[in-house]
């Protein structure tokens, strides 16, 4: 027996008749299985195909002063590095932020679809969306999608009434609050750096300079990361980019080379 | 799904839709509503038809809660209500499980008025028969709201409004009397209001207050009976001053 989830629909859709009274439930989106002989095999080649696109490294956190964002810009394929200026610190809109790990398309386009919505809630309600709303609706497409393919590892940052918020959503329809996260294949490493020096009573600059330090032990540990190690910070105004440092000279920058003492020294002979 | 070839609610030449008009009628003919918000309460009183001997009066309740912080009450058709209140109290828990908070009530408000307008505008179906006002604290703010939704759609802000019959007698006495009022005197007020077309007493009268930090709390019939009693005594007093001989009042 089928439930009858016509009462959960909402009353206006944007797109559909207004004629289609009995509407059912929106069917969910589906497309056509390619005939195989092992077709759980295929899915899962297919999704193995997909996996190592989360070559990055992107942290954020959550301090007494709002919440600090920051990522790499690398995007690999395999072994080939085929950017090394992605963005994948996303603005959804002025007070929120979001990351791209995975797939860039995905990332890219439901990030873009989750700013549409969160404009039509502010217009159609008067108020801004919270940051647990919006990492809701992001969480309830994705996990529409569930087994589809798509591959996002996000974290949605922002600041709303209650204060900082930091969600992290995934493209397996899992939601997480929380204060710290890091995602992507250089995220082991910049967790160590990130739990070491973490403390919720940061500046705004010594937290800064955390997430810049996390992201560049990430870059110089794992090969998928690299780049640039950019770093927004969210408070009541909004997101501000704070920094965008390459991270070959970041290194130069904590490790500068020392003029080491020699025990002889060429010297230069005036003529010959 | 069964199309109908044509529509029932239709356009008339000067411009009228009859179907929705006349659902104003049926609202018209039902039982008198009225709600009043004051500064830290919203107040409704529904007019009760005297009880049958045998019936369960507490199954038949008037004004109902759609969420902790959101509640309803409506003139028209009963059965057309049921319906619509089943509809917000799921859109209600909807709202709060897709954004993970409440609803406040001008967005219930347009909910249910969006839905109403809906089935003025598709095949085979009638209007809702039924005005509703709906009253309830917005969750962010605390500030007190009352709207009124009616057959066709639309829906406005209120600071004191009556449907139902004779709503045009009650609609007039509370534009004559209303004030900025809070806790009792918002109760008194539309108790007054809703006297002006009731006969008086707990028996055909149902009250409810809605506050912040209690929700919807239903007056008990001897709370009514009281309050009604208070009413008419400062009524006598009023008349008495009148009377009297012009004396000076004292400040």
């Amino acid at each position: 027996m089928k439930l009858d989830t016509s009462g959960l629909e909402s009353a206006a859709p944007v797109w559909g008749a207004p004629s289609e009274l009995v509407d059912g439930f929106s069917v969910a989106p589906s497309f056509e299985v390619p005939n195989t002989t092992d077709f759980d095999g295929f899915q899962k080649e297919a999704i193995q195909m997909v996996k190592p696109a989360k070559g990055t490294t992107t942290l954020a956190f959550i301090f007494k002063e709002g919440v600090m964002v920051a990522a790499d810009s690398r995007a690999s394929m395999g072994g080939y590095i085929s950017s090394q200026s992605v963005k994948k610190i996303i603005e959804i809109n002025p007070y929120m932020l979001g990351t791209m790990a995975g797939g860039a398309a995905d990332c890219q386009f439901w990030h873009r679809n989750l700013g549409i919505k969160c404009r039509l809630h502010e217009l159609a309600n008067k108020r801004r969306i919270s940051v647990t709303g919006a990492s809701k609706l992001l969480a309830n497409i994705l996990y529409s999608y569930r087994g589809m393919g798509l591959s996002v590892g996000t974290m949605i940052a922002g600041w709303d009434e209650t204060g900082p918020g930091l969600y992290y959503v995934d493209s397996e329809g899992g939601r997480l609050k929380g204060m710290r996260f890091s995602v992507g294949s250089g995220s082991p490493y910049a967790y160590g750096v990130l739990d070491n020096g973490y403390r919720y009573d940061m500046s705004v600059e010594e937290a800064a300079e955390l997430a810049r330090r996390a992201i560049y032990h990430a870059t110089f540990r794992d090969g998928a990361s690299g780049g640039v190690a950019s770093v927004y910070y969210v408070g009541p105004n909004g997101w501000k980019k704070l920094s965008g440092d390459d991270v070959g000279e970041l290194h130069y920058k904590y490790y500068p080379v020392m003029p080491s003492t020699v025990e002889q020294e060429m010297v230069e002979v005036a003529g010959a | 799904m069964a199309r109908y070839d044509r529509a029932i609610t239709v356009f008339s030449p000067d411009g009228h839709l009859f179907q929705v008009e006349y659902a104003l009628e049926a609202v018209r003919k039902g039982n008198a509503a009225v709600g009043v918000r004051g500064t830290d309460n919203v107040v409704l009183g529904v007019e009760k038809k005297s009880a049958a001997k045998l019936q369960d009066s507490r199954s038949a309740r008037k004004i109902v809660s759609l969420d902790d912080h959101v509640a309803l009450a409506c003139a028209g058709l009963k059965a057309d209500a049921r319906v619509l209140i089943n509809r917000a109290r799921i859109e209600c828990q909807s709202h709060r499980l897709t954004v993970e908070d409440p609803v406040t009530v001008e967005y219930i408000t347009r909910y249910i008025a969006g839905l109403q307008q809906k089935y003025t505008q598709s095949g085979g179906v009638r209007p809702f028969g039924l005005s509703t006002l709906i009253v309830g604290f917005d969750p962010y703010t605390g500030v007190p709201s009352l709207y009124q939704t009616d057959p066709s759609g639309t829906f406005s802000a209120w600071k004191a409004n009556a449907t139902g019959r004779n709503s045009n007698s009650m609609r007039e006495f509370l534009e004559k009397n209303y004030k900025e009022t809070s806790g009792q005197e918002t109760v008194k007020l539309a108790i007054r209001a809703l006297l002006e077309v009731v006969e008086s007493g707990g028996k055909t009268i149902e009250v409810a207050v809605m506050t912040k930090e209690h929700g919807l709390r239903q007056l008990e019939e001897a709370e009514i009976d009281a309050i009604v009693a208070e009413i008419e005594a400062e009524k006598v007093a009023a008349e008495a001053a009148k009377k009297a001989p012009a004396t000076p009042k004292e400040t």
